[in-house]
């Protein structure tokens, strides 16, 4: 087995070039190589902390923005529901009043047309007797030809008139 | 290798001899230790050009060199907890340098430098060397009550103490050893498959179909060899990890 044979000096020099092979390769990957990589990572992870920090500032400030922006909607609401509330009180108050006042125009219009009709009729019943009496004279004259008393027909007229009425 | 020889020769790929001509020849300059030379150069290669472009998202190379920094930051700290952090760029260099000469040996014509038990056995001893200082940095003298389990009756003690201290020698052994073998195994395997292939091919036409088993044989070893390799170089990364753990925290 050649790796056992001991009298073979490249043995003994294979192990001396290790050690200043590894040496020099540890110490070009500890001082120089390893650092670099190290410095890239470290960068990335401060890189990657900073976005971090300002996604999160940035969604503090959103979280802001949209609480002020609930509350001023929640206060708009409620102001605007007030508003309506009184627009419409006040065009309740208005059309009552506007109402009762044509309520009583028109009860004062109901009033007198009534009155003017309670007088055309007294005065048509008034007339209507009058006719009638005059009627009856006439037809009664021409009936049994002789003129009748004049205080007769008109008793009887009434006395039917007041008949008919009731 | 041994496509030429009428026998199989296994283990000849094990065999060091000096590379880069004269020069190499005059410092004794392996050719292992020019894998190592290599597997260093693309470990920094990967390290320098992945991080080159400093990108917030990483491209596929940057994105390989940050998860072999993350994965072996994450195993200090979980292993070794907080002050295990300046251990990290050992236990990197460790763990890559082990990964990268497995995997650099499955490629044809090169050579598996954690093939050897001289090269496996130095870092295990560098481990435990390590490990034995920080214990001792730390700790100081209290390190010595590492071999005496709390708690355990005094009468025990000729037996506890020389057994606690065997298997804290014996871990620099398993340590070179498992990966050693590991890494033989697998490649006398390849060796003893191919050349069989070869062997059988020169036999004629039915020679040709029977070499079709070592060659499916060989490809399949692919596979679990580069599980290997992955593994084995974990498996040391982790163990020195367990035993640094021991040393910062003792039990």
């Amino acid at each position: 087995m050649p790796q056992l044979d001991f009298g073979n000096p490249l043995l003994l020099a294979q192990v001396v070039w290790l050690g200043i092979i590894f040496l020099v390769l540890y110490l070009l990957l500890s001082r120089w190589a390893l650092p670099q990589v190290g410095a890239v990572l470290a960068h990335r992870a401060e890189t990657i902390a900073a976005d971090l920090d300002v996604a999160r500032r940035a969604k503090e400030e959103a979280d802001a923005a949209v609480a002020e922006l609930t509350r001023a909607t929640r206060e708009a609401h409620a102001g605007a529901q007030a508003e309506i509330a009184a627009a419409v009180a006040a065009a309740k108050a208005k059309t009552d009043a506007e109402s009762a006042d044509l309520n009583a125009k028109l009860d004062a219009q109901i009033a007198a047309a009534e009155e003017r009709i309670a007088v055309a009729r007294t005065s048509a019943l008034g007339a209507l007797e009058q006719v009638a009496v005059e009627t009856a004279r006439e037809v009664v004259g021409r009936l049994i030809g002789s003129s009748l008393d004049p205080a007769l027909v008109p008793q009887a007229v009434a006395g039917v008139l007041a008949a008919r009425a009731k | 290798m041994a496509a030429g020889e009428p026998s199989i020769d296994a283990l000849g790929q094990f065999k060091l001899h000096t590379t880069l001509g004269p020069i190499g020849a005059s410092v004794n300059f392996t050719q292992s230790n020019l894998l190592m030379v290599i597997a260093s150069g693309l470990i920094l290669a990967l390290l320098y050009y992945g991080a080159r472009p400093r990108a917030i998202v990483p491209g596929r190379l940057q994105a390989a060199a940050e998860l072999s920094y993350d994965f072996i930051y994450n195993m200090v700290s979980e292993q070794i907890g907080h002050e295990g952090r300046k251990f990290f760029p050992f236990v990197f260099t460790l763990f890559f340098f082990i990964l990268f000469g497995n995997l650099l040996g499955l490629l044809p014509f090169s050579f598996t430098y954690t093939s050897h038990i001289a090269v496996t056995a130095a870092l295990a001893i560098l481990v435990i060397v390590l490990v034995t200082v920080v214990a001792l940095a730390i700790h100081g003298l209290h390190f010595f009550s590492y071999f005496w389990p709390s708690g355990a009756p005094i009468a025990l003690a000729p037996i506890i103490v020389p057994v606690e201290i065997i298997s804290y020698l014996s871990r620099p052994v398993s340590l070179s050893i498992r990966l050693f073998a590991n890494m033989v195994a697998g490649h006398v395997m390849f060796e003893v498959f191919a050349t069989f292939m070869v062997m059988m091919a020169g036999a004629g036409v039915i020679g040709y179909a029977g070499a079709i088993g070592p060659l499916a044989l060989n490809v399949i070893l692919m596979g679990f060899e580069l599980l290997v390799a992955g593994l084995q170089a974990y498996v040391f990364a982790v163990l020195t990890c367990i035993y640094l753990h021991d040393a910062v925290h003792l039990h």
